[in-house]
């Protein structure tokens, strides 16, 4: 089975998949750590003062305007009343909650690359790793030896598990690293606040509590790595059953798009909560950012993943030792 | 007795409704070259893709090496290399990692193997370049190299021949020649060239539409098949002078043909000659495929 992971390690390095996925995922945290301090300077500038507190009280006032004007939808004023009591709350507490530098950088990256861009890539490894081997032909080559073919799937697998978790690490290195050269790398040890829960009545505080900033990235980097792993594990099924990479790449691609679409348009459509798209924002539940769907949480988004993840990866296998190869 | 390195036993296939392959049935014997041969669609590929694995059979039995190959199939593999089509290896590898690769799929095949099977199919020099830098005769030897890995019995060779210019299908046959008389491995060959096949093996199955019509050694199948044609002229004299002597056709654009046979056809010349025929053109016809389908499928058009 060593050896067996080992050719597959041979093959992927050999491809130069990662060495193109760590360029974009270079390049893109430059953008947005660019992006980040040109508005922290027009803030800076607009406010006539770097005082964090200035700036949320700014936004407070926003906030209170907006959900006073008479034209904005019920639904988008119950999430400004979410947003405002929460800085409110960091406010009274004395808390920034976005305490520039590399870790929060990184915090706000990973929050909003689970979505779309952490699957993504994540996708350009899992939707070629078997049709690849179809389209060259390799695969009767693959499957002519005297390995049993649930073998071959498996190590496979435990390589794109392995790449999956690289990518996870390299999101995580170059966000740091990269916007650490603007922000400063402090920031560990800032606070910050977990545990709301959106209630009907609105948000509900009462398990708040304040924890490292370190600790929260763990739990983040723990979602994050969880999402990939399912998106991958979808995305190695298409690979199986469809012999085109291209073909794969787009029916993911397009389950992808339309998750962060539905989210935003699904409220009122209950069932979709059980589409595993629009499941992959986990990180919102950490900062208390309402649900797509009413009475989705936390743990009933990891499960419904898991549901996923399990039925990809048995199709996968049994798909793969069953069929003819032509 | 000669031991038999695959035995096929009433092999079937049948996709949705329709059986693409109706009861195969034939044995490999030790250090022969077995000739599979049929026209495109006749059931060819897909009897090899399920010897070496690719396909489940319906119904049926295959062992190689005297295992089951649904049964065992670790332990039938073992015994088998096979190239199916094109040798499809990684472009993007080099030839050694490609070897490694499949190396690594074996049990107990190290680097000492690796060196032996580049220098025995003459890769040694260019086997660090990688893999799409090759020429398509390079693919093709380095697929033999990785066919030849795991110290196989049995080495099945879809269409070995395809693609290759006229030096490279010598060069071919020879090595293959060499790995059953030499080597003493059987080696399953397919084509749909009656030519190759004749040059090639020592025994043939000739298959169309999903059944075995004929296994029998290439010498006996084609013996007595073979045709000399004949012009001269006096044209009526030289006719009378072989009708003596021998069934003869005639053609309609003045060709004359017979049977061939070694000493016969010398001594017919020599009779022409003696009675003032001058032989302008001899000249000896193999028989091509389509004429042995029809005779041996007594007229049955081959599709």
């Amino acid at each position: 089975m060593n050896k067996l992971i080992q050719n597959e390690m041979m093959k992927l390095i050999a491809k130069k998949r990662l060495i193109v996925i760590a360029i974009i995922i270079g390049i893109l945290v430059a953008m947005f750590t660019y992006a980040q301090f040109k508005e922290v300077e027009r803030q800076r500038e607009k406010l006539g003062t770097d005082d964090w507190r200035t700036m949320i009280q700014q936004t407070i006032i926003d906030q209170q305007n907006r959900i006073s004007s008479a034209r904005i939808s019920d639904e988008w004023k119950q999430q400004l009343q979410i947003a405002l009591q929460q800085n409110q709350y960091y406010l009274d507490h004395d808390i920034n909650p976005s305490e520039p530098g590399a870790p929060t950088f990184m915090r706000i990256f990973l929050e909003n690359s689970i979505e779309l861009f952490i699957p993504l890539m994540v996708m350009v490894i899992a939707s070629d790793i078997v049709s690849s081997e179809h389209s060259q032909g390799s695969i009767k080559l693959l499957l002519t030896r005297p390995v049993k073919r649930w073998k071959v799937l498996l190590s496979k697998y435990i390589t794109l598990a392995f790449a999956i978790s690289l990518i996870v690490a390299i999101a995580g290195i170059l966000s740091y690293g990269i916007s650490g050269l603007v922000f400063g790398y402090k920031g560990w040890g800032a606070p910050v606040l977990t545990g709301f829960s959106v209630t009907d009545a609105g948000l509900d505080t009462a398990g708040v509590k304040l924890i490292n900033q370190w600790q929260f990235l763990l739990m983040d980097f723990g979602l994050v790595w969880f999402v990939a792993i399912v998106v991958g594990t979808l995305s190695f099924m298409l690979s199986v059953l469809i012999r085109s990479t291209a073909a794969g790449m787009g029916v993911m691609l397009a389950a992808l798009i339309s998750g962060a679409i539905l989210s935003n348009m699904v409220s009122s459509w209950e069932s979709a909560k059980y589409f595993f798209m629009v499941n992959l924002k986990l990180t919102n539940y950490m900062n208390g950012n309402p649900p797509p769907i009413e009475g989705m949480t936390l743990s009933f988004s990891m499960l419904v993943l898991l549901v996923w993840w399990a039925i990809g990866l048995f199709v996968s296998f049994l798909v793969f030792t069953k069929k003819d190869v032509y | 007795m000669e031991k038999i390195t695959l035995s096929v036993h009433n092999l079937k296939k049948v996709i949705g409704k329709k059986e693409i392959i109706k009861g195969i049935s034939f044995d490999l014997k030790e250090g022969e070259v077995f000739g599979f041969l049929g026209p495109n669609g006749a059931g060819k590929t897909t009897t090899i893709r399920m010897l070496v694995g690719l396909i489940k059979p319906t119904s049926g039995r295959i062992q190689i090496g005297g295992y089951n190959i649904t049964e065992n199939f670790e332990e039938a593999m073992k015994h088998l290399g096979c190239i199916v089509e094109n040798p499809e290896l990684y472009p993007y590898l080099s030839g050694y990692d490609n070897l490694l690769h499949f190396a690594n799929m074996l049990d107990g095949i190290g680097k000492e193997r690796i060196k032996e099977v580049t220098e025995l199919v003459g890769l040694k020099d260019r086997i660090h370049d990688r893999v799409k830098t090759y020429s398509l005769g390079m693919r093709q030897r380095l697929g033999i190299a990785q066919a030849l890995l795991g110290r196989p019995k049995v080495l099945i060779l879809d269409e070995p021949t395809n693609g290759l210019d006229p030096a490279g299908i010598r060069e071919m046959r020879e090595f293959i020649r060499f790995l059953a008389e030499e080597e003493g491995l059987s080696v399953l060959v397919s084509s749909h060239l009656l030519s190759e096949i004749q040059l090639l093996c020592d025994r043939v199955a000739i298959i169309s539409r999903g059944t075995v019509i004929k296994i029998d050694s290439v010498h006996n199948l084609l013996s007595n098949r073979e045709r000399v044609v004949w012009r001269f002229h006096p044209i009526e004299e030289g006719k009378r002078v072989l009708r003596s002597v021998t069934a003869i056709d005639e053609r309609e654009d003045g060709f004359i043909t017979t049977e061939y046979d070694e000493i016969k056809t010398a001594e017919w010349n020599k009779l022409l000659v003696e009675a003032g025929v001058s032989v302008t053109e001899m000249n000896r016809k193999m028989p091509v495929l389509e004429d042995l389908f029809l005779e041996l499928t007594g007229g049955d058009s081959i599709e």
